[in-house]
């Protein structure tokens, strides 16, 4: 495997001389082969052989979402379909569902990608991984299995869901690595404590976590009470699934595979591209996917990129956590909120865990904005003022913080909705005209 | 003279109580004295029961938040004038109540109050042995 980790100390100019030719032919590729971007290319007024050097990237027109679904299922395809060995397609929460194709090369990228982050978190071939991402349309699944199966670990394709054949297989197994979304693991512990089960007892040493956003306090939060090292992994399948970056244990930003996933950070409402270390909406190109690449696809994930060093020694460039989205935000009052950051405010508070949710409703012309807490069996009090002094005491953290009033409200444990994937954190409830 | 008493945490939602209820019904805990303070959007159930350790195991495993403190149950004389003795005795000793209810003992004849005295539980428990008030234990309140 050590041909693959090189790739991560590659030199800047050796980097950005591979980037230059991977992008100039993935430009001609989808001139020539698809019709939606020689349209797009035209009506910018840029030719594939535009693009000199990579600044010249940023004369490209932006592909958002809705031009993949405008296209469903296949009108991007910039290969035969004859040459596409797998369909994906992302869950929409409206309408018709995002599609993605792969070829052979495309699914050895992908578990190359996916390898290089598992590698990231220390793991090896000795290693047995419970890959716990749901299978099926979701990228979740086989391209953490692929990735594991690459570096050569013994791989359990257990699925999501099922927490008691989770815990089982954990025990039973020795599994040393496992793979889900964090809230799903914080779920996992939960069931675990109820059984008496401790995981610091099982050989349970890595977590890779991913698919939804969540905070460093999430992650000390899940060290602390399971004894693993917990490892943020992103991805999105428009780009390939996950496996597009990773964080190692500097725990300073998420190692992006930029010799096939190729970063900018765009003000995003002008387009404009930021200089590094600027915060703004990650755009992602991809220089070497064949069956569906995309340019400059905008991916409303909000980010900052450094090109320094690492700690760990690669070189590779580092995208900040995304603890938000572009089109996530809530604006209440003229206040922009993102969950994440109720999720931190609420994590300083002693004895309150992170299962919580946003409820936001229109009184007149108000918005009012609820934060649904579950009560713990720590924080609960006997007197009815300990628990009036908890909501008080979040809700002018709350306020300091965030700079918003919310009603604080108290509910019981399991009352907010864990969903085996995406917890859901926020009803919008306000009636926009 | 400490009473074990074990109070929950409800949100104010159609049902709760009664599944509380249900529930310990169905684990044959019989509940002997009960007070709800509450909220405008939860409340906090307490409860004297005859097996106070089964009855927190039996809520814990419905996922319901809840703990065992000690409280203090005082004898009262079923006549006029009966609680203001008691509680004469504890103001003139400046101890502050938390919160109070009544419950009866098992014969059902002789009113006994229930006290919650937080920090000040020496003090009062002092104020009320000067006064010539009983106070029960745990054996002698459930009938066991």
């Amino acid at each position: 495997m050590n041909d693959l980790l090189l790739k991560d100390f590659v030199d800047r100019r050796a980097m950005e001389r591979i980037q230059l030719e991977r992008m100039q032919d993935t430009l001609r590729r989808v001139y020539d082969n698809v019709a939606f971007y020689r349209r797009a290319f035209d009506a910018a007024g840029v030719k594939p052989e535009d693009l000199r050097s990579l600044a010249d990237l940023c004369k490209f027109p932006f592909t958002e979402k809705t031009d993949l679904r405008d296209h469903y299922p296949f009108g991007l395809l910039a290969t035969d379909q004859k040459n596409v060995v797998r369909i994906h397609a992302s869950s929409g929460t409206t309408g018709k569902p995002t599609v993605v194709c792969y070829t052979h090369d495309d699914i050895q990228i992908w578990s190359e990608t996916m390898c290089r982050t598992l590698q990231l978190g220390g793991c090896t071939e000795h290693d047995i991984v419970q890959n716990s991402y749901g299978y099926g349309l979701f990228t979740g699944g086989l391209g953490a299995h692929y990735g594991a199966e690459r570096l050569g670990c013994s791989v359990i394709p257990m699925g999501g869901g099922a927490t008691e054949k989770q815990l089982l297989l954990i025990r039973d197994f020795g599994t040393t690595a496992i793979c889900c979304t964090p809230s799903f693991f914080i779920h996992m512990i939960e069931e675990a404590e109820k059984i008496g089960m401790d995981f610091r007892q099982t050989k349970l040493r890595i977590g890779f976590f991913g698919a939804e956003p969540w905070t460093d306090a999430m992650r000390r939060l899940i060290e602390e009470k399971s004894g693993i090292k917990a490892f943020d992994i992103f991805g999105l399948s428009e780009v390939i699934g996950p496996g597009v970056s990773a964080d190692c244990e500097a725990h300073c930003g998420l190692h992006v595979f930029e010799d096939h996933y190729y970063p900018e950070i765009v003000d995003s409402v002008t387009g404009e591209v930021l200089p590094p270390g600027e915060e703004g909406e990650l755009v992602f190109t991809t220089i070497t996917k064949q069956a569906m690449p995309v340019i400059r696809y905008r991916t409303h994930d909000i980010s900052r990129l450094n090109y320094e060093k690492c700690a760990c020694g690669r070189t590779i460039v580092r995208m900040d956590k995304v603890q938000r989205r572009s089109d996530d935000m809530l604006i209440i009052r003229g206040v922009n909120l993102f969950p994440s950051q109720v999720e931190s405010v609420l994590l300083t508070v002693k004895g309150v865990e992170p299962h919580y949710q946003l409820v936001v409703t229109r009184e007149g012309a108000m918005d009012e904005l609820e934060i649904r807490v579950e009560v713990t069996q720590q924080i609960f009090s006997d007197a009815v003022g300990g628990l009036e002094m908890l909501r008080e005491r979040i809700s002018s953290r709350i306020k300091e913080i965030i700079g918003l009033s919310a009603k604080i409200t108290l509910v019981e444990p399991g009352t907010i909705e864990r969903s085996m994937g995406k917890a859901r954190r926020v009803q919008d409830l306000r009636k926009l005209k | 003279m400490a009473i074990r008493q074990l109070s929950i945490f409800l949100e104010n939602r159609v049902g709760r109580l009664a599944s509380v209820a249900k529930a310990l019904g169905d684990a044959g805990i019989n509940i002997r004295g009960l007070s709800v303070a509450d909220t405008k959007d939860f409340g906090i159930l307490r409860l004297i029961v005859d097996d106070v350790v089964a009855a927190e195991n039996v809520l814990r495993s419905h996922d319901t938040v809840c703990q065992i403190n000690d409280v203090t149950a005082v004898d009262v004389d079923n006549q006029p004038g009966g609680l203001a003795k008691v509680l004469t005795a504890l103001n003139e000793a400046a101890v502050n109540v938390e919160y109070m209810y009544a419950i009866a003992e098992p014969k059902g004849v002789r009113p006994v109050m229930i006290f919650r005295f937080g920090d000040a539980k020496d003090a009062a428990m002092a104020a009320l042995q000067k006064a010539g008030v009983h106070l029960y234990d745990e054996q002698d309140l459930l009938g066991k």
